[in-house]
């Protein structure tokens, strides 16, 4: 097995390491980075627990190697507090109970932002559509649409504030 | 403890039966039904009725939650399984040598190496056997069959491909009516050659024949209620951390019930009970899929013990679908009978129960069936009588609940699908015909003819809510209108009655451990606390509630009280979580715990306010003088006094723990409305709306009840509409991935509609009845009689659930219908 020289940005961090060329990107960022956050439910890009943010886009980590991540910027569940300030996404999530077990949580915070990042203020059928692939076997849903609502409307209130 | 039955006897029908309900006097006083939630306490305190965010969320949101899978010991070693590619098949050969000959592989473990030790095979929670590693022959299709050690996961991986295994393939068993006939035989391994595990009746047979010979209309109808799995979006997995210094076995498990999991460890392995210790961390979602102990956990316990280093094991999502318990798989004969006014008298089932390669059911150990006999329902039925069989076949064993009160949901999907069918029949409205059948207010507590003692219901308050929410008789003239123009919309309703919370000691228990729960609070000098519990959260939200119970008992805000469960070196011993039983048994241990704490806190009060406990009395959060609150002692003020400043005549320390052992089960109850349209083109089902109005009695946090029941319908949305496991004709699994195996996402998950009822429990200490489980129980009759509805007057009866495209497609092909 070949091992290959990588450099990962994760949440704004420098990462290099020597890898086997099939080591799963998810791997890396539990295993080698322990950041555990980012996690895994099926292995077959079908749950999207696994969700992280490369360059900007929602991609299901299980199913890219960590070689094809080398020089992008990655980004977790860990990097979306500031200053020990919640994302509004987190916030929303909390308020609103968006959230049970807990698992899918982190696939389903990096969808949402990415979706945030795509059209601010989504209707509730486009939020819908915009998680439709990550799958969350406790809350139904609903509470999860009004958490990103919730977001939505927060951070463009912190907008027009700015 | 009771010991496990012989495996190789078989068992009759005789130590089953016969189990009565006995409720305590005064345990089912009349209640009154409200829908005001009462809160009692400040803010600040947040005790029951406030909508309290979760005190657990902060870790998970931030990616701070601690699940198996994140647990890295020193050292750790990875398990991989070997898996049969056939049901049914004996072993031949297994050759290891190549994996063993792979840099990093540490061990191959087989059947035979367990047999060593008398390891290979293991008790079920049924008190049946199930082999952890095959020694002959595999039974089941993705049967776990040998074990890799190795220093990585991927090596592990890479090993179970260079492990040769020599099959002789069998027939396999996978129609269970064929399993009946006992040509092939599943169980070689025991005394008596038959498929057949078990019968089993409830109800006075003859009385029931007689109100079926004379009924004016019968409606009979068979129904499968399919093979699912919870899919729970953390699969099973642990960390096994043998210490050989200490010889003590410290298991990092994915259970939901940690403490019974622990003594069966031990009496399986004969390891002394202290020098095991089970941690169930967070838990990704659990829905009955983690109370068995799978092959896996303890092929992976004996490889930390042989090699003396910590094991991880953690299944892949194909293994989870495949291998692990099952839930459902009824198939059921039912009749229901009614006199010439319309009135249900008559309820006579046949059921035949698919338990895979074992009965590795879930359920408390003299209910072969679970609860299945509450299949009377909400109505008020004179007779009632259930036979049932239950047979090996070779596929997985099983089952376990998909988040319901063991076997309830196919008990209520039966009796609301058939009287939908009666009220159709007879041409009177679902809902009117409903409302006349319904067991009423004022025949509470109602004795129903199987024997159970139903604590408290108010069905009607519940539909009428739901009718005036959906606007029931607007959406029947709209149905009309449509009919006339061709178009098909329905509407159906379920009004289910649950039964959970297991249970009174006396009748209810696993393995013979009775199903008591627990609760231990412990006061601090500053007045903060510290709370453990024998149940285990998988999401219920646990910390949150339990301490807004004690919070509300106390006056100690629900914030300063830490909530503790899992770690069986901590936490007092209780049964655990599942069939919705932590509310009804460690909420209310909570409750008597803290209650005990508060008779002790008023002695130091009666101390320190230099008055007689009798001129004491409690208010929110303080004990004070009758009369003159400002003559007051806090609870944070006692805390501090039962370290500081005692009666002498009192041990220091505030502190008290709670076995409660229920009077009764508790019986939620809901109606549910549910209003589809139907593509005649492609068969495709929209639902449209989904009323659901849930009475679970007091209401502790109502966003966490809202959470709970939203989850709870699309988790009966799933069976209703899209989830099976499938086999082929060989025993091959077809449903193994989630591109197969269809869980539904938020799009096809409607906008549910929730509200409430509150008819208290009488015999719970805060009048609590449980609350996860009622929406998965009562949503699939609500969408599968919507469906059927729609389809009536084209002559459609029934449709068996998961209703697929399909299946509707071609009900409508069947029925002349094209478009």
């Amino acid at each position: 097995m070949s091992k290959h020289s990588i450099t990962i940005s994760v949440n704004g961090t420098d990462h290099s390491a020597e890898v086997d060329s099939r080591l799963l990107l998810v791997h890396f960022i539990r295993e080698n980075l322990d950041l555990t956050g980012t996690h895994i439910g099926c292995d077959t890009t079908s749950c999207g627990a696994c969700t992280v943010l490369i360059n900007g886009r929602a991609v299901k980590s299980c199913t890219m190697f960590a070689v094809q991540a080398n020089g992008a910027e990655v980004d977790t569940v860990e990097g979306m507090a500031e200053g020990g300030q919640l994302h509004p996404l987190q916030e929303g999530f909390w308020e609103k109970h968006g959230l049970q077990c807990g698992y899918c949580t982190p696939g389903m915070l990096m969808s949402a932002k990415h979706l945030l990042s795509k059209n601010p203020n989504p209707t509730e059928d486009e939020i819908r559509w915009g998680i439709s692939g990550n799958l969350c076997r406790c809350t139904g849903y609903n509470k999860i649409v009004e958490a990103i609502q919730y977001a939505a409307e927060k951070l463009q209130q912190e907008e027009v504030a700015a | 403890m009771t010991v496990y039955h012989d495996p190789n006897k078989p068992r009759h029908v005789d130590d089953r039966v016969e189990v009565k309900h006995p409720v305590p006097e005064g345990a089912s006083a009349k209640v009154e039904t409200t829908e005001q939630i009462a809160v009692t306490t400040p803010p600040e305190v947040c005790g029951m009725g406030h909508r309290m965010k979760r005190k657990e969320d902060p870790r998970f949101i931030q990616g701070r939650g601690q699940y198996v899978d994140d647990v890295k010991l020193p050292g750790m070693l990875y398990m991989d399984i070997v898996r049969s590619p056939y049901a049914h098949a004996k072993i031949l050969d297994i050759d290891a040598s190549a994996a063993l000959e792979m840099d990093g592989v540490l061990a191959v473990i087989t059947g035979k190496d367990l047999e060593a030790h008398g390891l290979h095979w293991m008790p079920t929670l049924m008190s049946d056997t199930q082999m952890v590693l095959p020694t002959e022959k595999v039974v089941y299709y993705a049967q776990e069959v040998c074990a890799v050690i190795a220093t990585d996961r991927y090596i592990a991986a890479d090993a179970v491909e260079n492990i040769f295994v020599d099959y002789d393939p069998l027939d396999a068993v996978v129609d269970p009516f064929k399993a009946l006939e006992d040509e092939t035989i599943v169980r070689t391994d025991k005394e008596v050659q038959t498929n057949r595990i078990w019968h089993w009746e409830v109800g006075d047979q003859a009385a029931t024949d007689e109100v079926f010979a004379n009924a004016k209309h019968v409606v009979k109808q068979y129904m499968h209620i399919p093979r699912i799995h919870v899919a729970s979006i953390e699969t099973c997995g642990m960390v096994a951390n043998y210490n050989p210094a200490t010889e003590k076995m410290q298991i990092y498990m994915t259970t939901q019930a940690p403490h019974a999991i622990r003594t069966v460890f031990a009496l399986v392995t004969g390891l002394p009970e202290h020098k095991i210790q089970i941690i169930s961390p967070d838990i990704g979602g659990g829905f009955g899929g983690k109370v068995p102990v799978y092959p896996g956990y303890v092929i992976g316990a004996v490889a930390s013990l042989l090699l003396g280093k910590p094991v991880k094991w953690i299944e892949d999502r194909s293994e989870n679908l495949q291998a692990d318990s099952f839930a459902r798989d009824y198939h059921l004969e039912a009749e229901l009978a009614a006199d010439e006014n319309g009135k249900l008298v008559g309820l006579r089932v046949n059921g035949l129960a698919d338990h895979g390669a074992a009965d590795a059911a879930a359920n408390p150990s003299k209910f072969p069936a679970g609860l299945f006999s509450i299949c009377s329902g909400s109505y008020d039925i004179e007779a009632t009588h259930v036979n049932f069989d239950a047979v090996y076949t070779t596929k997985p064993p099983g089952g376990v609940a998909y988040r319901c009160s063991f076997r309830v949901t196919e008990a209520v999907h039966m009796i609301e699908r058939l009287t939908d069918m009666m009220a159709h029949d007879l041409g009177i409205d679902p809902a009117e015909y409903r409302m006349q059948n319904f067991i009423q207010p004022e025949q509470f507590p109602y004795k129903s003819a199987t024997g159970w003692e139903y604590d408290s219901g108010n069905y009607p308050a519940a539909l009428k809510k739901a009718m005036d929410m959906i606007g029931y008789d607007e959406l029947r003239r709209e149905q009309a209108e449509k009919r006339e123009r061709g178009e098909l919309m329905g509407i159906g309703i379920s009004s289910f009655t649950e039964v959970v919370g297991a249970g009174p000691a006396k009748d209810y228990d696993i393995l013979g451990i009775k199903m008591f729960d627990s609760a231990e609070i412990r006061i601090h000098p500053t007045g903060k606390a510290i709370a453990r519990f024998g149940t285990k959260s998988q999401g219920q939200g646990h910390e949150t509630t339990y301490a807004q119970i004690i919070a509300q008992e106390l006056g100690i805000p629900a914030n300063d009280i830490e909530v503790e469960e899992g770690d069986t070196d901590t936490a007092p011993y209780g049964l655990g979580t599942y069939a919705s039983r932590s509310t009804p048994t460690a909420g209310a241990a909570a409750a008597m715990a803290a209650r005990k704490i508060r008779a002790k806190a008023k002695k130091i009060a009666a101390h320190l306010l230099e008055a007689s406990e009798e001129d004491l009395e409690w208010n929110v959060n303080q004990w004070q003088v009758k009369g003159s609150p400002d003559q007051a002692k806090t609870i944070q003020d006692i805390a501090f006094a039962a370290y500081t400043n005692h009666p002498d005549d009192l041990e220091a320390g505030l502190e008290a723990t709670d076995y409660y052992n229920p009077p009764n089960l508790t019986f939620p109850f809901g109606s549910y409305i549910c209003v589809v349209d139907v593509d005649k083109g492609t068969g495709e089902v929209h639902i449209r709306r989904f009323v659901a109005i849930d009475d679970c009695g007091n209401i502790i946090n109502p966003l966490v009840v809202e959470g709970q029941v939203h989850g709870g319908l699309t988790m009966g949305l799933a069976p209703a509409m899209f989830e099976e496991i499938v086999y082929d004709e060989y025993g091959t699994c077809l449903t193994g991935t989630f591109a197969d195996y269809l869980l539904p996402t938020a799009v096809e998950s409607p906008k549910w509609e929730t509200g409430h009822t509150i008819t208290p429990s009488p015999h719970h200490p805060i009048g609590a009845k449980g609350v996860g489980e009622s929406p998965t129980v009562g949503a699939p009759p609500a969408i599968a009689n919507a469906v059927v509805d729609a389809l009536w007057h084209l002559g459609v009866r029934h449709i068996d659930i998961p209703i697929t495209p399909q299946k509707v497609w071609q009900a409508l092909r069947d029925a002349g219908v094209s478009d």
